[in-house]
């Protein structure tokens, strides 16, 4: 028994803030001073708050220290774990009451309306040890689903409960798994999406990273479901500390036999094995995704036949995202009627966001479907950082849309999103405010598209070009009114003409920006102008004379030369010198430059 | 592994492993060592280490055992505080082979030592 636990994120955004380094120095230090038999230190999977990292938690007293260095090492051991004294400079203040006691984690404004079912183990377990995720209840729904159900029991409770695809499509997990069922065959596969390519989403990563046994227990369920004894993770290459967890614990699983041959005495075989994807957003389309498993070039086909007919090599086949795997062993321990008790009544169960953008509290959170984009962005995210004014979220990635500050009390679930006009997509949720050129913004994610079309589809290889094109005119300020009526009807071109998901959404962001700040497209356009500022061709730094002491900073610190004037005389910048960059008036002391 | 017992007896045998991970609750026996210096000087250490090493043997896996700063009564150390129930026991002047005697007879049976604590001494 351990007197006290050292909890160290070891996700991707706190490994990138040292958190390694830091671990490895507390193991150090604790082992010198010969307490690694009362104290253990483990690295574990992402906390969630991200805007916070490195992270580290110390039980029993729930001490969550953020922004931690390695300089802080010392301290913490001499201080917390030697003599018992809380480190208060480091706890994030939030967890911190009003009498100086700590705060239960639940109780903060973060963790407080969040529900981790997919997210449990994230952060509390050590991933890289299968002994663990068993400490945890891990295993025991694959040996309750092979010891007292029968496949078709299973499908039951899935669809029962009401689980969705979590991938960003939502269809209904049981249902899918009942028509692989259905089909038949004597080789059926099993795959798991984990082709997370949407700009700003890291849920899968950060599942694969803090409980890959989850993912792989799930796997293992579906397959004994729909009667397969092989699957695949396809996961991105850019991920390598998934993929390195993810060998880790399928090589544990194969060494306590929860792979393999004869699992649990049952009969019943799986293995799995992992599939490397180089890194094409269509290859996140299911059919794309199996044609890259089977080793040619990521190109989606037609459906029907849909892959629980005719996948992975011609045979029936289940595609489900990391996230709705993560959610089935919880499912089959706790029954269908639990999952169902949370969340929405065509949206069961919960559902991870990636909170990015303009946001306070950047991270990961799990809420209940039916939370409202509110509560979201405001309790949890803590609103837009500098008291700037939100002004829409996106959500869905390159395939949703914008969603306005006025549509901010609507509860999300998939058919709200769908009704207005954006998609719940794999869950990124990018927060703008009015610093934010809504034109620029869909120019963004359109740019992406073109860059990740796969070429196959004429209206989506070189209509998303021409798209993008059109955009370009309008933050140059060179398009026209009747411009944006046929950039209307080239969106719709391109859905219709696409084959796949890719080309059928990309529009998205276009469409729901024109239909929602039609006003910021027709400023660009009619009056030549930038209402956020953002678009340089529109951009005109001045100085104003009144305000300008002649105080030089800023024709100092212009790296183009464009600022002219006498010392104690206001300056002038020379339009046609000026290459926007905004240094002076970052440099003005005065607020003299403004934007025009 | 090749059944459920097995899966079973490894999480059994894991548990002592995540034992204090977590924030104790409200049915959790809680108990305090004072590591202070005063405390660490009295010879806190081997109460502490007795202590951790008594739960383990018995399996204890409600009992969540931590340290503390200095409790303020030095020279009664080491203390060793105990939550129980909605009480707060202070056991004073502890050595190892008195601490294991507290867990046996208040932790697991449920009979505070009363010649240990703060009150009789």
């Amino acid at each position: 028994m351990f007197r006290s636990h050292i909890l160290v994120c070891g996700g991707t955004g706190c490994t990138s803030g040292n958190s390694r380094k830091i671990f490895e120095a507390l193991v150090e230090r604790i082992r010198k001073e010969g307490l690694d038999k009362e104290v253990h230190v483990t690295q574990t999977g992402c906390f969630g708050l991200c805007a916070l990292g490195p992270i580290m938690i110390v039980y029993p007293e729930g001490a969550f220290y953020s922004q931690v260095k390695v300089e802080d090492v010392d301290e913490i051991i001499d201080e917390h774990i030697i003599k018992g004294r809380i480190v208060t400079r480091l706890l994030y203040k939030e967890t911190v009451g009003d009498d100086g006691n700590i705060k239960a984690l639940n109780d903060t404004n973060f963790y407080k309306k969040q529900h981790r079912v997919a997210l449990r183990n994230c952060g509390v377990i050590n991933p890289e040890k299968i002994e663990e995720y068993i400490a945890y209840d891990g295993y025991e729904a694959l040996g309750k689903v092979l010891t007292e159900m029968t496949p078709q029991d299973v499908i039951d409770v899935i669809s029962k409960s009401g689980l969705r695809g979590r991938g960003g499509a939502g269809f209904p997990t049981g249902r899918k798994w009942q028509f692989a069922k259905n089909s038949v065959g004597e080789k059926k596969y099993v795959c798991c999406n984990a082709d997370e390519g949407d700009p700003g989403a890291f849920m899968d990563r950060s599942i694969l990273e803090g409980d890959p046994h989850a993912v792989i227990e799930a796997m293992a369920i579906a397959a004994y479901a729909i009667g397969a004894d092989q699957g695949y993770i396809y996961v991105r290459a850019e991920y390598p500390i998934a993929v390195k967890r993810l060998s880790i614990a399928i090589k544990q699983a194969r060494e306590y036999g929860l792979l393999g041959k004869d699992i649990f005495g049952t009969g019943f075989n799986f293995d799995l094995d992992i599939r490397l994807g180089a890194g094409a957003f269509v290859c996140g389309e299911e059919t794309a995704l199996m044609t890259s498993i089977e080793g040619h070039r990521g190109e989606p086909r037609p459906r029907p036949p849909f892959p629980a007919v005719k996948g992975l090599f011609g045979k029936p086949t289940i595609l489900n995202n990391v996230e709705t795997y993560a959610n089935v062993p919880q499912i089959i321990l706790k029954g269908a009627d639990w999952f169902a008790s949370m969340g929405t009544e065509k949206s069961r169960g919960t559902k991870v966001f990636a909170l990015g953008g303009k946001i306070h509290n950047t991270g990961l959170v799990e809420i209940p479907m039916g939370t409202t984009m509110r509560e979201i962005i405001y309790d949890i995210g803590g609103g837009c950082p500098n008291g700037k004014k939100f002004k829409a979220a996106q959500t869905g990635g390159p395939s949703g849309g914008c969603i306005p500050a006025h549509l901010i009390d609507t509860p999300i679930d998939y058919d709200n999103l769908i009704a207005i006009g954006s998609m719940m997509g794999s869950g990124g949720l990018i927060v703008m405010d009015e610093d934010n050129c809504m034109v620029d913004i869909a120019k963004f994610f359109l740019e992406f598209t073109v860059d990740e079309s796969c070429g196959k589809c004429t209206a989506c290889r070189i209509g998303t070009k021409r798209l993008y094109e059109m955009l370009c005119k309008v933050t140059d300020g060179t398009a026209t009114m009747e411009d944006l009526d046929k950039m209307e009807e080239l969106c719709y071109y391109i859905k219709e003409n696409s084959l796949c998901g890719l080309g059928q959404t990309a529009p998205n962001p276009v469409l729901s920006t024109l239909h929602y700040f039609r006003d910021e497209y027709e400023a660009h356009v009619r009056d030549k102008r930038c209402p956020a500022g953002v678009c340089k061709k529109l951009l005109r730094y001045q100085i104003v004379a009144d305000k300008c002491k002649g105080c030089t900073l800023c024709a100092r610190n212009c790296p183009a030369g464009a600022i002219t004037g006498k010392v104690k005389e206001p300056h002038v910048i020379d339009p046609d010198k000026c290459i926007k960059c905004g240094v002076c008036m970052e440099k003005c002391r005065f607020g003299a430059v403004i934007k025009a | 592994m090749k059944s459920l017992e097995e899966l079973k007896a490894l999480r059994e045998k894991m548990r002592s492993q995540i034992d204090n991970r977590s924030v104790a609750g409200a049915d959790e026996t809680v108990i305090k060592v004072g590591m202070a210096t005063c405390g660490i000087a009295a010879g806190a250490r081997p109460v502490l280490d007795a202590l951790l090493d008594e739960a383990d043997k018995r399996q204890l896996h409600s009992v969540s055992i931590s340290q503390t700063g200095c409790i303020g009564l030095c020279r009664l150390e080491p203390i060793v505080e105990v939550f129980k129930d909605g009480q707060k026991y202070t056991y004073v002047l502890m050595t190892p082979e008195k601490a294991r005697r507290m867990i046996a007879e208040h932790v697991v049976n449920g009979n505070p030592v009363q010649e240990f604590l703060i009150g009789e001494n």
